[in-house]
């Protein structure tokens, strides 16, 4: 699967009522380790099985990033029935994005 | 048999230096890396002084840097090292995912921005505790800051931050500062920047998030709280060498001590970059000791 571009308008529909687990990444064009971490990001949407993958842009959406206190990027967030349950801050090798999401 | 012929602790610039230089010398490189391939330089928007490179972003070097050593063979590991045995011809270095031995190891470990000390500094990281004001201060626009620091970084730092925030309070412990005069002169100028000299920072205030500071003048004693929604650390580097004390000896401030050879008090194991003792810690030097250690540790195995 792709990774799904997560805007204010379309936030509750891809990621608060998502009946699966939704891995979400909050970056930004002018962060080095957001870059560095995005591929992998990709990577793991490309394999995903029994979970999503989406990204925000924290220019674009500060009223998301605000409302789930991201204040340093890349901030990974694991959303369960609605819920923030999870949270990495900084650049992760794959096999810790996927444990995050696993829980 | 051994897992690499050289273990590189660090994946920052000297240790992807020694890796590109191990791998075309023909030898195995194995690289160990606890957070982020290309260390400090990745949050550098931008590099002027790499001699060929007129302008490049510290992201494109890094994963230049990356992608170089990787296509000639080298491995990145992302696991943290947690000590290093000296059994003569062979180093057995432990990992947090597993033990691996090697011919040669080179430590090139960096160093990372020194934190405060203070209790809940950890939790509230990211959370309004930042060591990199280019990285988050776009979070914090129209809201108050604090910079705590006097060199250039601190003085950078804040002039940057009193662009978007409504107030930055600068907080230095000695009354003048070590940075660029001018650069200080220039701050004082601007209406929304508070110098707060002669004080530390005491306390950290919030749950979720950093709320406030105390911050107390070390000659009258005065405590103040302030009510900013960060605190952008700068007060310097240090080195995190403990775990290799057994195998390097290290000067007072934990910097490993060796020459311009990168040779440490241990046969087979070398140092490179901004863990060794030095006096110019740049990114030219950093390559520098890549190149010297990794020959010499190839040098050893042939």
């Amino acid at each position: 699967m792709s990774v799904t571009v997560i805007t204010k308008e379309n936030f509750q529909s891809e990621v608060l009522d998502s009946k699966e687990p939704v891995l979400v990444d909050f970056w930004a064009t002018w962060c080095g380790p957001c870059k560095m971490l995005t591929p992998l990001v990709h990577q793991v949407a490309d394999e995903a099985q029994g979970f999503k993958v989406g990204s925000i842009d924290v220019d674009e959406q500060p009223e998301l990033a605000e409302q789930f206190g991201v204040m340093s990027i890349p901030t990974l967030i694991v959303f369960e029935n609605g819920k923030a349950v999870r949270q990495s801050i900084g650049f992760i090798p794959k096999d810790r994005i996927l444990a995050l999401v696993k829980g | 048999m051994a897992d690499a012929d050289v273990i590189i602790v660090g994946a920052g610039t000297a240790g992807l230096t020694a890796a590109i230089y191990v791998q075309r010398a023909g030898k195995k490189a194995l690289v160990f890396e606890e957070a982020v391939y290309g260390g400090q330089i990745v949050n550098t928007p931008d590099i002027e002084n790499y001699p060929g490179i007129a302008h490049i972003s510290g992201y494109e070097f890094a994963t230049g840097l990356y992608n170089q050593a990787t296509e000639l063979g080298a491995e990145v590991r992302f696991e943290k090292v947690l000590s290093i045995e000296n059994e003569g011809a062979e180093k057995r270095v432990k990992t947090t995912g597993g033990e691996y031995t090697a011919r040669a190891v080179i430590l090139a470990t960096g160093a990372k921005n020194r934190a405060l000390g203070l209790p809940r500094e950890k939790e509230l990281t990211g959370r309004g505790i930042s060591y990199c004001a280019t990285c988050d201060g776009a979070f914090f626009r129209g809201k108050e800051v604090a910079v705590n620091g006097g060199g250039n970084t601190a003085l950078e730092d804040a002039a940057y931050l009193a662009n978007g925030c409504s107030k930055v309070y600068v907080i230095h412990r000695r009354d003048q500062f070590r940075g660029d005069a001018k650069e200080a002169d220039a701050l004082r100028a601007k209406p929304n920047v508070e110098f707060i000299l002669n004080s530390t920072v005491t306390a950290l205030f919030g749950e979720k998030k950093l709320e406030g500071i105390e911050v107390t003048n070390k000659v009258t004693g005065e405590k103040r709280t302030l009510p900013v929604a960060a605190l952008f650390v700068a007060i310097g580097q240090e080195p995190d060498n403990a775990p290799f004390a057994n195998v390097a000896a290290l000067d007072g401030k934990g910097y490993i001590e060796a020459g311009e050879d990168c040779r440490t008090e241990t046969e087979g194991i070398y140092t490179a970059g901004d863990c060794r003792t030095k006096e110019v810690r740049q990114l030219t030097t950093a390559a520098a000791d890549g190149a010297v250690a990794a020959m010499a540790a190839c040098g050893r195995l042939n």
